[in-house]
């Protein structure tokens, strides 16, 4: 935990770093001790953190399902089968009202895991920000996130991971050289102006991934942040502010999650249209 | 908060929990939610029809008593009938066999009238004979005037 010496921006710095396994600067290979030591690892590096929470939920999330799913049945359900019922129609519905009824055989179970396995990685974020890391220290780990949608690469890793089908279905749907010639002709159809179009249509591109995992990333990020400004204040009135903004925080999680989901199949849907606007 | 190699972590992550969710989540759960939801379309169907059934069966219950009251109330009438025709038929024949039985008994009485009368003749006629034999003090002979008797008699 902060020691008496460490200054706030020490405090700061030392939660928002991840548990990181790479080439340490004397070019041996082990987690990284120091900020420094894990801001010099560059690309060839992984936080263990992260991969071990998004997994861990990941498995969550999927052990409840396919344990409803196993036990499914079309009469009375259970409690738990009621509950990934709930969910499953949530995403249906949703799914039904962006995406119409074209059949799509990825789209709700993408769509279902995004919505769960998000939800379930900022539902760490209310778990109390020393509680995991003070385990984890005890244990003899130095740094040790416990929110996996605060790591930019966890929540980039899956809005690339949409980016990658758009392309596909818009290869498939459209064929390549229809969208292909759609980032020439699009937003303005002249042949003078297609230098322009396909300008636009790259930074369109790139930036429906990054602004889809950054959203993500920047709201739980910022909400983490402030859960971490609130440990520095003494520990009798935490509460005071900790409790309003973790209330508040189930709000944002839940929306957060939905949002994704529903930026998720926007962009489905928009590599599934064919004709003009 | 750099990018590196989490981020390829990451991305095959969610592709194979998303596979895991395409085969093992989402099919048995969304067909166990179609066939609730057909049985349930089936179930509140039946129940109307059965409604309706209900309701037509109540109608026809109701045509049917409303026939049994009539055929019943016929059935009573016609009864009634009949027992005021057989009361009459039996007082027709209880009469018819009393002004029988009558005229059986003014018979035998007129018969024993009749009998004693001719009885009282026979008797009066011998009395008048043997009157008329003190008063003439001499016999008349009985096969001598049995016509003249016999004449007499009849006028008595």
């Amino acid at each position: 935990m902060a020691g008496d010496t460490k200054t706030s921006s020490e405090i700061i710095q030392h939660h928002i770093t991840n548990l990181t396994y790479g080439q340490l600067p004397d070019g041996s290979w082990g987690y990284g001790r120091t900020v420094e030591e894990v801001q010099s690892m560059g690309f060839w590096a992984i936080h263990v953190d992260t991969m071990f929470w998004s997994l861990t939920l990941g498995c969550v999330f999927l052990g409840i399902f396919i344990l409803a799913a196993r036990s499914a049945t079309s009469g009375v359900p259970g409690h738990l089968q009621n509950l990934c019922e709930i969910a499953v129609e949530f995403v249906e519905e949703n799914v039904r009202q962006v995406f119409g009824t074209r059949p799509n055989p990825v789209i709700g179970p993408l769509s279902l895991t995004i919505l769960i396995w998000v939800f379930l990685m900022n539902f760490m974020d209310l778990i109390p920000v020393d509680f995991i890391p003070f385990i984890a220290h005890l244990a003899g780990v130095e740094f040790f996130k416990v929110v996996p949608t605060t790591d930019p690469n966890a929540t980039l890793g899956m809005s690339i991971g949409v980016f990658f089908l758009t392309l596909y279905y818009n290869f498939k749907i459209k064929g390549p050289i229809k969208f292909g010639a759609g980032l020439f002709t699009h937003p303005i159809p002249h042949w003078s102006m297609y230098w322009f179009n396909i300008i636009l249509e790259m930074v369109d591109m790139v930036a429906k991934p990054l602004s889809h995992g950054l959203r993500l990333f920047g709201n739980m990020y910022a909400g983490e942040m402030i859960f971490i400004l609130i440990t520095l204040l003494p520990w009798y009135y935490q509460f005071v502010l900790a409790l309003p903004w973790a209330i508040f925080h189930i709000l944002v999680i839940s929306l957060q999650a939905f949002v994704f989901m529903i930026m998720t199949i926007v962009y489905l849907t928009q590599a599934h249209q064919t004709g003009e606007h | 908060m750099t990018i590196n190699l989490t981020m390829l972590g990451q991305l095959i992550s969610f592709v194979m929990f998303v596979l895991f969710c395409m085969k093992y989540v989402w099919p048995p759960l969304t067909q166990a939610m179609r066939e609730r939801q057909k049985a349930l379309a089936e179930g509140l169907e039946k129940a109307v029809m059965a409604e309706q059934r209900l309701e037509q069966a109540n109608d026809s219950a109701a045509l049917e008593l409303d026939a049994a009251k009539q055929q019943s109330a016929e059935l009573i009438a016609q009864a009634r009938q009949r027992a005021q025709q057989i009361v009459e038929e039996a007082k027709g024949v209880a009469s018819e066999e009393a002004e029988r039985i009558k005229l059986g008994a003014q018979a035998e009485i007129d018969q024993e009238v009749n009998r004693a009368r001719e009885a009282l003749r026979v008797r009066v006629s011998e009395l008048a004979v043997q009157g008329a034999e003190q008063i003439l003090e001499s016999t008349i002979d009985r096969s001598h005037h049995q016509v003249m008797l016999d004449k007499l008699a009849t006028q008595l």
